[in-house]
């Protein structure tokens, strides 16, 4: 390379390229992590996870008959219920903050709340849920108190998440918007919504995978440890997937502890990476609609 | 900058904001009535050791009564009376008799209650595999560890006896919620909840016996069924209370010549439950099951004579609340 003007740092280019590697191998690293974990729950869970496990109640006395039943309807409850909570709430509210309200005081400290709100562990919710839901408005620990404190757990994500979506919509769409004559609402409902939607989406379903893999917050509510029937009504006791692993890890028996808690494992993964998916192809479907 | 920022927020604003709010209310209205429907439900919680007795026999439960739904919970002893005292529960899992502070609760709410002993269930003290200078341990040993004065000047083996090698002690127990700790501390430590607080304390068994198995100083205290499904990573000890040392095993225990590790499960059930069919059912088939079913969860049955003696609890109980 002698033909090219030497710019008097000999090593530049070698460190660039260290520091490709050094990233590169921070990447590998974790998923090779990641790979390692699924290998051995895989592992683990082999010949244990079955339609049978799927379609049984939990068992205290032969690990051959647990299954997840009320612990996946359980789950499917408490997210279908915490999506009807937690979205029209968390978006009304983004929508509001960032469209109608005025940039004053108030806002600033509804705004600096809503981002420490994020932060807050969920088992802090949970205490909450015990003594607003649970005790306070006599609901006891059933699925509607789960998510009514779940969606307390998720909101601030939600409303973060529509925020920015709201935000990453250029201010000249507003603009033209209102020159065309259209109200705020029009203007809302026409532009706003659905331009951000592909964000807004992205933040609701990585806030309702966030809902699904939570144990504390249930435990903290009194949750069930142990039924062996699906939620009928909306006071019913449950369990979710979250808690039912929990309690097999804590089993004496290494059968439990080991095989049926990975197999519940296993269906607690494919139940996010199939929410995940939805996320993506929502994103790809909404997002291809938009043309400035 | 935004563009809407600079717009004044006209009323309408507000009342768009009023209408999802109140739509919000009157979902949340409308599901909560749909839920107000629960019929024949027996609510259980408390000591999680036995959770594993109440919940095995609710299995079996279901099988012959599938219409009676059966929720079994565990969050301590100790957690568990005071759900019971407050009203939310219906029977309360317990490994230890209720204290008087618990029962002037239960009193204060008129709650009354009946007590059942259910099972036995010994107290393993187990050291690492590795340790070879320790098979038998004396009650007064035992406190000498785990007394409240013996934080921070106790922490070797050697401090215990001259004879045993300079080895740090590592100690696992359950938490401060746990009957098992509330009996091991009144028995060895001579008074409820008052133990040294410098040891590894877990809700959780098994994190007790990875501790346990991960350390050579160690020793710790746990339910024997945990020893049982762990015997390749921990070593028993024998307890000696001034009759020589006994081993724990289902006849020691049960017999009564493992002392004084070795104590009654209880479950304290609400009188005016005993109304609810379900919970009638779900008592009569644990008296019927409950020594079939000790065994296979780790415990031991009761005698002849306690079981005798529930049956007459709950019959005097049962008429008792027909008559109100």
């Amino acid at each position: 390379m002698s033909g090219l003007p030497r710019n008097g740092r000999p090593y530049a280019k070698l460190a660039s390229q260290l520091f490709a590697y050094a990233c590169a191998a921070c990447a590998f690293s974790s998923v090779a992590i990641l790979v390692l974990l699924l290998w051995q729950m895989l592992r683990f869970a082999w010949g244990w996870l079955d339609w049978q496990f799927i379609t049984s109640f939990d068992s205290q006395l032969s690990p051959h008959k647990a299954g997840v039943r009320a612990a996946l309807v359980g789950s499917i409850y408490l997210i279908g219920l915490t999506t009807l909570f937690a979205v029209p709430i968390g978006v009304g509210s983004a929508i509001y903050l960032e469209e109608y309200a005025q940039r004053s005081r108030w806002r600033g400290i509804v705004q600096t709340n809503i981002a420490n709100l994020a932060g807050v562990p969920s088992i802090v919710y949970g205490i909450l849920g015990l003594g607003l839901f649970v005790r306070g408005m006599q609901m006891g620990a059933g699925v509607l108190a789960g998510a009514l404190t779940l969606t307390l757990v998720v909101l601030p994500i939600v409303i973060l998440a529509s925020q920015e979506a709201l935000r990453a919509v250029p201010s000249t769409i507003r603009q033209a918007s209102y020159a065309l004559g259209a109200t705020r609402w029009q203007t809302v409902w026409h532009q706003l919504l659905p331009a951000a939607l592909p964000g807004i989406m992205t933040g609701v379903i990585l806030a309702l995978s966030r809902a699904l893999g939570e144990a504390a917050p249930l435990v903290a509510i009194g949750a069930a440890g142990f039924v062996m029937f699906t939620p009928q009504g909306l006071n019913d006791s449950f369990t979710a997937l979250p808690l039912q692993i929990y309690n097999w890890t804590e089993n004496a028996n290494d059968d439990f502890r080991i095989h049926v808690a990975a197999a519940g494992i296993i269906v607690l993964m494919v139940m996010l990476i199939c929410l995940n998916a939805t996320a993506v192809f929502l994103r790809y479907r909404f997002g291809k609609r938009i043309h400035w | 900058m935004h563009f809407s920022a600079k717009l004044p927020a006209p009323l309408s604003a507000w009342r768009s904001q009023l209408a999802i709010s109140r739509r919000a209310m009157s979902l949340l209205a409308l599901a909560y009535l749909v839920g107000c429907g629960r019929t024949n439900v027996v609510s259980i919680d408390g000591s999680s050791t036995v959770f594993l007795l109440s919940a095995a026999i609710a299995e079996e439960f279901n099988e012959v009564t599938p219409d009676v739904k059966v929720v079994v919970s565990q969050s301590g002893t100790g957690g568990g009376f005071k759900k019971f005292a407050a009203g939310e529960i219906q029977i309360c899992d317990a490994s230890r008799p209720i204290t008087e502070a618990e029962a002037a609760a239960c009193e204060k709410n008129g709650i009354d209650f009946i007590k059942l002993e259910v099972a036995f269930d010994g107290l393993a003290v187990v050291v690492n595999p590795a340790n070879d200078w320790c098979d038998a341990i004396t009650t007064e040993q035992l406190k000498t560890i785990w007394r409240a004065e013996a934080a921070q000047s106790v922490t070797k083996w050697s401090d215990v006896n001259p004879d045993w090698p300079d080895v740090e002690l590592e100690l696992y127990g359950p938490g401060t919620d746990s009957g098992t700790y509330d009996y091991f501390t009144e028995v060895i430590n001579g008074e409820a909840k008052s133990s040294r607080q410098d040891y590894s304390p877990s809700e959780s068994d098994n994190a007790l016996v990875q501790g346990v198995a991960g350390d050579k100083g160690s020793l710790g205290y746990f339910g024997l069924a945990y020893y049982a499904e762990n015997t390749d990573k921990l070593k028993l000890l024998a307890v000696d209370s001034g009759g020589g040392p006994i081993i724990p095993t289902a006849e020691s225990v049960r017999d009564g010549t493992y002392k004084p590790l070795a104590r009654p499960l209880y479950i304290y059930v609400r009188q005016d439950a005993l109304q609810n069919d379900g919970v009638a059912k779900y008592l009569n088939y644990y008296l019927e099951k409950m020594n079939e079913v000790s065994p296979r969860v780790g415990y031991v049955p009761v005698t002849d004579e306690v079981m005798q003696q529930n049956r007459e609890t709950l019959e005097v109980a049962v008429p008792k609340v027909a008559a109100k």
